[in-house]
């Protein structure tokens, strides 16, 4: 072995620990009240064949032991006062028809599942639809209540309680049939540079994930977990909203939640995420 | 008064005499601290819980005076010797004058 060669062992010996640190992701395990065992790594879906992931992993593992654990017990999970308040407006009688979303829908336990398959094909309406806009439509048509602006606080707080409903159930949504179209546009959205600083979604969250973007760590950018309740917000945040905040830290102009575009991006970064554990709402800084 | 403000607690439903138990609450409520400014440059008036008080059967366990620094959502967890069968009553007083209240009984096991 010359010189080079044992400097070089050196560097890799020295180098291990350095990549345990750098903020990749750790071997917890997450156990949501001592209950139910969560997938939150799993083998990437056959459609990220041709991207650098092979194993696609929860923002969970990228946070610190202290975040997780909140997350891990509904007690300590912030997130989880604003489902109470969701269940709350879930009960609550508005609009001219006199109707409430249990009125119809009865009991929450009959949302199971609707996290984990949407965004998804409407028939009837011929159209993508997002968990949010199905509230609407319901809150138009069946209720005779104004519909909710996208991302407001009281609808994300409806959607979580929804989410919270499908916990520990695989992401699966469908990504062909009529859904193609926008699941085409979707992944263009994520691999568009965009901004002054000309990112994208994947130059972070696919290229780059497990490595530090400044004193962060950059976890793949999965969805399985929204609405998330921000630490440093204090309060649930949409997938949308979140969406918007990444366009923006590029310096570009953003869509709007609600737009067509986030909505193709909504299926096409959750179906990244086929085969995790619905985890809203989860707990991320 | 402050909107949407829930407690919320998690005690043991049972307990051996002389256990001593974990006693975990969590209120929703802003904390809002006075020091912030609205859009417009005034002041948003400080609006916090201020007190927060449990007692065992009439004894105090905890007597915490709260401050503006307090984050939102304010999350208390401490522990308490049960000596006997009885309630635990928890008590949050909000700088608007309500008062928020939750009981929790705990039986000998």
């Amino acid at each position: 072995m010359n010189f080079k060669a044992l400097t070089a062992t050196i560097a890799l010996i020295a180098a291990a620990p350095v990549v345990a640190l750098a903020g990749g992701a750790d071997d917890d395990t997450l156990v949501l009240n001592g209950e139910v065992e969560m997938t939150t790594k799993a083998a990437a879906p056959a459609h990220m064949a041709d991207t650098y992931v092979d194993e696609i992993i929860s923002g969970w593992h990228f946070r610190a032991d202290e975040t997780q654990a909140l997350q891990m017990d509904d007690f300590e999970n912030q997130g989880m006062i604003f489902v109470d308040d969701g269940l709350a407006t879930w009960e609550t009688v508005e609009g001219s028809e006199g109707k409430s979303c249990a009125s119809c829908h009865e009991s929450p336990d009959s949302m199971k599942g609707v996290a984990a398959t949407y965004p998804k094909w409407n028939e009837d309406a011929g159209e993508l639809r997002t968990v949010q806009m199905q509230m609407n439509d319901c809150r138009v048509n069946r209720m005779g209540a104004a519909p909710w602006k996208y991302d407001a606080k009281v609808a994300i707080n409806v959607e979580a309680m929804i989410a919270s409903q499908s916990r520990g159930m695989p992401v699966d949504v469908q990504i062909d049939g009529p859904v193609k179209a926008a699941w085409e546009q979707g992944k263009e959205l994520y691999y568009t540079r965009t901004g002054i600083l000309e990112l994208s979604c994947a130059s972070c969250h696919e290229e780059n994930y497990g490595n530090y973007i400044r004193a962060d760590h950059l976890s793949q950018g999965q969805i399985n977990g929204f609405p998330t309740y921000r630490l440093k917000n204090a309060k649930l945040n949409g997938v949308h909203s979140r969406f918007k905040g990444c366009v923006r830290d590029t310096r570009a102009e953003t869509y709007s939640p609600g737009s067509e575009e986030f909505i193709a991006l909504e299926l096409y970064v959750k179906s990244r995420g086929n085969g995790l554990s619905v985890e809203g709402p989860s707990v991320r800084n | 008064m402050a909107s949407g403000v829930r407690p919320r607690v998690k005690a043991p439903k049972s307990a051996a005499a002389g256990d001593v138990v974990t006693l975990k609450t969590l209120i929703s409520h802003p904390m809002e601290s006075g020091q912030r400014k609205d859009s417009n440059g005034n002041t948003i008036p400080r609006s916090i819980i201020n007190r927060f008080t449990c007692e065992f059967n009439g004894t105090t366990i905890i007597d915490v005076t709260m401050e503006p620094a307090i984050s939102t959502n304010p999350y208390f967890e401490f522990e308490a010797t049960i000596p006997e069968a009885g309630d635990l009553q928890f008590t949050w007083y909000d700088d608007d004058g309500s008062v928020y209240e939750e009981t929790k009984s705990v039986a000998m096991a």
